[in-house]
C-alpha cells in the first residue's frame, strides 16, 4: 500500500509557491537569451562549489591538520590555515586579474598596467605567511623561556 | 564505526566540531542584512540608468513589473551614485568569505536522506538550488564583470538584473523560513543541537568564535584591499588588488581613472580633429552645427563632479568646464524649459554609444558639455573634443566624444 504524500506546513507551501512564481517571472527573462548557458552557469555554480571547491579546500585543510598532527603539532594548524585561507581567498576573487587572463582588454580599456596584480598578490601572500611564521617563532621562544629548567 | 561514515549521506561523515546552529545562524544573519543592502543598492543602480526614459538606456526592455519602482534619478547629492554603487560592489566583495563560510556550514544538508520528508520540504530543497545557484551566479557575474572578464553567457546587465530577482525570490522565502530559528539560536547561550552538529566531532583546532574571526578577517582583508578604488585620492594606493586601485593612468590634470580609452572605443585623431569635428544640436527650432571654436565662444561654466562607474570604482571630484546643457537646449528653441536629450557619441560600437538624459538632468546648471577638466583641455581618453558630465549620473551616461545632441521629449 503506497503511503500518502505528506504535504507539510501550508504556510511554507504558500510561501514557496509565491517565491517560485516570482523566480519564474524573472527566470523566463533570464533564460530568454542563451538559456542553456545560463542554466548551466546557475546549476554549475552550485555543483562546482559543493562538489569541487568545498571538497578541495576541506581536503587541503585535513592534509595540514593531519600532517601537523602526525608530528604532535596539531595545535599549530592555525599558523598555516590563516595565511593560506586569506591568500587563497584573494586569489579566488581576483583570479582574472592575478592570472592575467584579461590583461589585454584591461590595458586597452583602462589605460592601466595589468602587470602588478600577480606581484602584489605574491607579496601579500609572502607577508601573510611570513607574519604567521614570525608570530609562531615568537610564541615558541616565549613558551621556552617560561618553561621551568627541569624540562630541558 | 568507519563503515557508517564513509558516505557523505551519513551524519558521521562530517567531522568538524564547528558546525552547528549558532555558527550557521550568525553567518546567516550577517548575510540577511548584507544581501538586503546589495539587493537595494542594485535596484538603485538600475534606476540610476533611467531605463524607463528611453530604449537606448534600457538593457532589459522585457523587465515588465520588475521595474515597478523606477523613478527619475536625481542630480543631488553629486556623490549619490558614487556612494550607492561603491557600497554595492565593495560590500559584495566583502561578503564573499561570509557566503562561502555559510555554504560550508550547511553542506551536510545537501546530502540529507531521505531527500524529502514532505511536499513542502521537497519544494524547499528545490528553492535552495535557486538560492545557492542564484547567489553564486550573482556574486560570480559581479566579480567577473568588474575585472572585465566577460565570459558569462550574455550581456552583464540582463544576467545580473534578472538573476538578482531569481535569487532574491529564493532569498526572501529562505529568510522568512529561517530567520526566527537563527535569531533564537544566536540569542541562546548554550549550544542547541541539530542535524548540523557532528555526532563524532574531531578534536577542535579552533573555537567557533575563532572561526568566525577568521571569516571576519577574510572580509576585512578583501574590504581593505578594495575600498580605496571607491574612495579615491590617497586611498586609491591601498586598493592593492581592486581593478581601479593603486595607480591613476598618467599624470597631470587628465590623470584620473578611465573606463574605456579612445583607442578601445575606436576613436581616432582624424575623427576629433578641429576641421572634421562638429557638434550637431537638434531641437524645436531646427539644427545647429557648432565647431569647437564656436562652443568656446558660448558662456563657459564650471562644476566639480566625480566620475562613478557601475563597476564600483569612482574618482574624487574633478573640476570640469564647458557649456551648460540647458544653454545648448536654449540654442534650439528650449529657452527656460529644457527637455530630455539624446546624446550620441562618435563611438561606432559599445552599448552606451547613445544615451538619454532626463529633463531634470539637463536643467541642472552643473550638467555640462565639458571641454576642459582641471584647467586643461580634455585628453582623448577623457572624451576630447567634448563630453557630457552630469551630477550623480552613472559613468556611462557621461558620454565621451559627443557628436550629436537631440533635445526633445523622449
Amino acid at each position: 500500500m503506497p503511503r500518502r504524500v505528506r504535504l507539510g506546513s501550508p504556510f511554507q507551501l504558500l510561501l514557496l509557491a509565491c517565491s517560485f512564481a516570482l523566480a519564474a517571472y524573472a527566470g523566463v527573462r533570464l533564460l530568454a537569451g542563451d538559456w542553456f548557458g545560463v542554466a548551466l552557469w546557475i546549476v554549475g555554480a552550485a555543483l562546482l562549489h559543493d562538489l569541487v571547491l568545498l571538497p578541495l579546500y576541506t581536503a587541503a585543510d585535513r592534509a595540514v591538520t593531519g600532517g601537523l598532527g602526525a608530528t604532535g603539532r596539531r595545535g599549530r594548524t592555525l599558523y598555516v590555515r590563516v595565511p593560506a585561507m586569506l591568500s587563497g581567498l584573494l586569489l579566488l576573487v581576483w583570479f582574472p586579474l592575478i592570472s592575467g587572463m584579461t590583461a589585454g582588454r584591461y590595458r586597452s580599456a583602462t589605460g592601466l598596467s595589468p602587470d602588478g596584480f600577480l606581484t602584489r598578490w605574491l607579496l601579500i601572500t609572502a607577508v601573510l605567511f611570513g607574519g604567521s611564521a614570525v608570530l609562531l617563532a615568537w610564541r615558541v621562544r616565549r613558551a621556552a623561556k617560561h618553561r621551568p629548567p627541569a624540562d630541558h | 564505526m568507519r563503515d557508517h561514515s564513509r558516505l557523505p549521506t551519513s551524519p558521521g561523515f562530517w567531522r568538524s566540531p564547528l558546525r552547528g546552529p549558532w555558527f550557521t545562524s550568525v553567518l546567516g544573519l550577517v548575510l540577511l542584512v548584507g544581501i538586503t543592502v546589495l539587493f537595494v543598492t542594485g535596484l538603485v543602480s538600475y534606476a540610476a540608468y533611467n531605463p524607463g526614459l528611453s530604449r537606448v538606456n534600457d538593457m532589459t526592455p522585457d523587465k515588465g513589473v520588475l521595474g515597478f519602482y523606477l523613478f527619475a534619478w536625481p542630480t543631488d547629492p553629486v556623490w549619490l551614485y558614487r556612494l550607492t554603487q561603491g557600497v554595492h560592489v565593495t560590500l559584495g566583495i566583502t561578503l564573499i568569505p561570509v557566503l562561502l563560510a555559510k555554504l560550508w556550514s550547511v553542506v551536510p544538508r545537501l546530502f540529507t536522506l531521505p531527500p524529502a520528508r514532505s511536499l513542502a520540504h521537497a519544494l524547499e530543497r528545490i528553492s535552495l538550488l535557486l538560492l545557492v545557484g542564484g547567489g553564486l551566479f550573482e556574486f560570480t557575474t559581479g566579480v567577473l564583470n568588474v575585472q572585465l572578464d566577460y565570459v558569462f553567457p550574455g550581456s552583464f546587465y540582463p544576467l545580473h538584473f534578472y538573476g538578482a530577482w531569481v535569487f532574491f525570490a529564493a532569498f526572501v522565502a529562505h529568510a522568512v523560513l529561517k530567520t526566527p530559528t537563527a535569531v533564537r539560536a544566536v540569542r541562546q547561550r548554550r549550544q542547541e543541537r541539530n542535524d548540523l552538529v557532528s555526532p563524532r566531532p574531531a578534536a577542535p583546532t579552533v573555537s567557533r568564535r575563532g572561526a568566525l574571526g577568521l571569516v571576519g578577517g577574510g572580509s576585512l582583508l578583501l574590504f581593505l584591499t578594495t575600498v580605496g578604488q571607491s574612495l579615491g585620492g590617497p586611498f586609491r594606493r591601498t586598493a592593492l588588488l581592486a581593478p581601479h586601485g593603486t595607480a591613476d593612468p598618467g599624470g597631470g590634470p587628465n590623470g584620473f581613472q578611465i573606463n574605456k580609452t579612445a583607442a578601445y572605443a575606436g576613436i581616432t585623431a582624424a575623427d576629433t580633429h578641429e576641421d572634421a569635428w562638429r557638434l550637431v544640436v537638434t531641437g524645436r527650432t531646427g539644427t545647429v552645427r557648432l565647431s569647437r571654436a564656436q562652443l568656446l565662444r558660448l558662456p563657459q561654466h564650471s562644476a566639480s563632479l566625480p566620475i562613478a562607474c557601475v563597476e564600483g570604482w569612482s574618482t574624487a571630484d574633478q573640476w570640469w568646464r564647458g557649456v551648460r546643457l540647458r544653454d545648448l537646449a536654449a540654442l534650439v528653441g528650449y529657452d527656460g524649459d529644457p527637455p530630455d536629450v539624446l546624446v550620441e557619441s562618435l563611438q561606432r560600437h559599445g552599448a552606451f554609444r547613445r544615451a538619454a538624459l532626463r529633463a531634470n538632468q539637463v536643467a541642472d546648471g552643473r550638467s555640462l558639455l565639458a571641454l576642459f577638466v582641471n584647467g586643461e583641455e580634455l585628453s582623448p581618453d577623457h572624451g576630447h573634443p567634448a563630453r557630457i558630465i552630469v551630477p550623480a549620473a552613472p559613468g556611462v551616461l557621461n558620454t565621451k566624444w559627443v557628436a550629436r545632441l537631440t533635445f526633445g521629449d523622449l
